[in-house]
């Protein structure tokens, strides 16, 4: 017996090794799309320019309180790449800080939507046809069943206008999502043998829950988390641009462009370029989104 | 015999029906299994079988508590275990275990293969942390597998060592009662061998007792210590394979078996007389007055359509369900 113990040879990949495999298999499969590698370049920089904000920005003083009229309404030009608004602020500059708040109101409302979203998901799917899951899930509808941008502007107009509370309005509405596309999985994933095999030796809820059910929906919600990144952005904006957002001076993406509307089309450049910041971080974060989605999906061959 | 040794399990007129839902106010209901009573004898090999949708699945299920019987009693080691699985005391849920049908379904993709080993080991607290590598090594070691296997997924193998692997999940625990769903039915037949033979010596080795399920009257013959047949939820014949197969009494036993493809000529004589099988099972949720099985009976007599016989033990050891050997009232009805 010994002998033959000694004889087999325990491959055993170290940890670091397989986490490098599974890295290069994974940028392979998200670099094959050029759009995504485009995404992941303009969230990155977009990043990297809002966390170095007070060292890129050309005027940094100009997100706060600052006022100069000799500059005001200035065009386009070497000195203001987006020209100034009509406080004499650098437009670039302002982008640049509202920046922070956009990517901050993106990230903070997914890190709570999607835990909650997910929690009562699985809860409502695992204990599919109880009491609990009606409950869950009716709730989820009744969220659902209000458009989204209303909701949170409902919400947000309710609470003092400002950027925590227009990310709890967003968040709010957020989560119904999760709780509804990890509730489908669960609902079938439950009714696996494996999930049956854990129940029948005697695991407790909590591993069925989230080491039996909840690694075979990471992907999905993944993906949608890296798509929703954009959307929340949008929302976001929207409820800055009617003034349930970041307060002025702080200067915010939606609010800039509502600011900038009183002066179409003299001061275009109030205007355009804030939108197009949008736009771009949007697109950015779409991009990307799309790059991890090829990346979690599993099927190689099922894309054109 | 029955003295011999003691009965690991009893099953008593067991029933397990399902709503499925409702036709002119009145529930339907699928009568999976349809009042079922067995015992098996500590160290045996139980073979269970039947064909598709005859309720052997269920009746396995019911007894692991998957699901919740709707009438009668499951007695293991002494202990009414007829409650639901998360009812049941734990250390019952250590000694039985199941191994089912689809190897591709009953290991989680997400896991490797050591996740999924250890999950028994600390559920009953088997082993110390610090020895669970080893420990899992050696179970894999019991399936003849390599420990190379670790830490692969269940996605990186193929579907007999994926069945090993959930044999020795089953067998991680030390159980003393094992529940075989089918185990080689989705395998190539090369594999299915290995995999039987495996089994075997396990049992030998661990002083197992199975339940082995399968539509394989030939692998029954060749692994099973007592045969129970089963039609529409219920037992038809239970007997020692031994005689299971050389005298068959129940006129569907004589059916399935003179309908084993046979290769030698050796086979062919051990062949019981020719019936030809006509018709298909019938649906679950309307199942048939009288005998169930009279509809596709060569045998039929007039009380079959209105009575349903009961299990009677023709010689001993060996039950039928047919009013052909039901001897009080076969008088009555001739």
């Amino acid at each position: 017996m010994d002998a033959k113990i000694q004889r087999t040879e325990i491959i055993v990949p170290s940890p670091a090794a397989r986490l490098k495999e599974g890295f290069r298999k994974n940028w392979y499969k998200f670099s094959r799309n050029k759009l995504s590698i485009a995404g992941l370049v303009i969230v990155l920089s977009i990043i990297v320019v809002a966390i170095l904000a007070p060292y890129v920005a050309p005027y940094p003083k100009h997100a706060g309180k600052f006022v100069d009229y000799v500059n005001a309404n200035q065009g386009p030009s070497a000195a203001h790449f987006f020209g100034t608004d009509n406080f004499g602020r650098d437009v670039l500059s302002r982008i640049i800080f509202a920046f922070r708040g956009a990517l901050l109101m993106g990230i903070m409302v997914l890190a709570i939507a999607v835990p909650v979203g997910v929690f009562f998901g699985l809860l409502a799917g695992y204990y599919q046809g109880s009491f609990l899951d009606t409950f869950i899930m009716r709730i989820t509808d009744i969220f659902l069943s209000v458009p989204p941008l209303l909701l949170a502007l409902a919400i947000a107009a309710v609470l003092e206008p400002n950027l925590t509370n227009a990310m709890i309005a967003v968040t709010v509405m957020w989560w119904p999502w999760y709780t509804r596309l990890v509730y489908g999985m669960a609902t079938s994933l439950k009714n696996e043998y494996f999930v049956t095999s854990a129940e029948l030796v005697g695991a407790g809820r909590f591993h069925i829950l989230f080491r039996e059910i909840l690694p075979n929906c990471l992907s999905p919600i993944f993906t949608k988390m890296a798509l929703d990144v954009g959307w929340v952005i949008l929302i976001g904006a929207s409820l800055s641009f009617v003034g349930l957002g970041e307060q002025p001076p702080t200067p915010a993406l939606g609010q800039m462009v509502s600011d900038g509307t009183r002066y179409m089309p003299d001061l275009w450049w109030m205007t355009v370029y804030p939108s197009l910041a949008i736009a771009v971080i949007i697109l950015g974060f779409n991009m990307l989104g799309d790059g991890i989605r090829d990346m979690m999906s599993k099927g190689e061959h099922d894309r054109g | 015999m029955s003295k011999e040794t003691d009965n690991i399990l009893t099953i008593e007129n067991l029933k397990t029906y399902f709503q499925v839902g409702k036709v002119k106010g009145k529930t339907v209901h699928v009568r999976a299994v349809d009042g079922v009573s067995l015992s098996i004898k500590k160290g045996e090999v139980m073979g269970l079988v039947g064909e598709s949708g005859s309720g052997k699945s269920t009746l396995a299920y019911t007894v692991m508590g998957m699901y919740p019987p709707t009438e009668g009693k499951i007695t293991f080691k002494g202990e009414d275990i007829s409650a639901g699985s998360s009812r049941r005391p734990l250390d019952v849920k250590k000694d039985m275990q199941i191994v089912f049908q689809d190897p591709g379904s009953s290991l989680n993709p997400h896991q490797n293969i050591k996740q999924i080993l250890e999950l028994p080991l600390k559920v009953h607290g088997i082993v110390k942390k610090e020895e669970m590598e080893k420990r899992v090594t050696q179970i894999l070691r019991t399936v003849e597998l390599s420990p190379a296997y670790m830490y692969k997924t269940p996605g990186s193998m193929g579907g007999g060592e994926r069945q090993m692997i959930s044999i020795a999940r089953a067998l991680a625990t030390d159980p003393s009662f094992v529940i075989l769903d089918e185990p080689t039915s989705a395998l190539d037949v090369s594999i299915q061998a290995k995999i039987i033979n495996m089994l075997l010596r396990l049992q030998e080795k661990n002083n197992l007792t199975y339940l082995f399920i399968t539509h394989d009257l030939s692998l029954m013959r060749n692994i099973a210590t007592r045969v129970a047949i089963m039609y529409l939820g219920k037992i038809c014949e239970m007997a020692s394979t031994h005689e299971f197969f050389e005298t068959p009494y129940h006129p569907y036993t004589k059916m399935l078996l003179s309908s084993i493809p046979v290769v030698s000529v050796e086979e062919e004589k051990l062949r019981p007389e020719k019936v030809t099988s006509t018709g298909e099972i019938p649906s679950p949720t309307n199942i048939p007055t009288g005998c169930s099985f009279h509809l596709r009976c060569p045998n039929k007599m007039d009380l079959c359509t209105y009575d349903d016989p009961v299990m009677t033990e023709v010689t001993p050891g060996h039950y039928v369900r047919c009013h052909l050997y039901n001897k009080e009232e076969a008088g009555d009805a001739v």
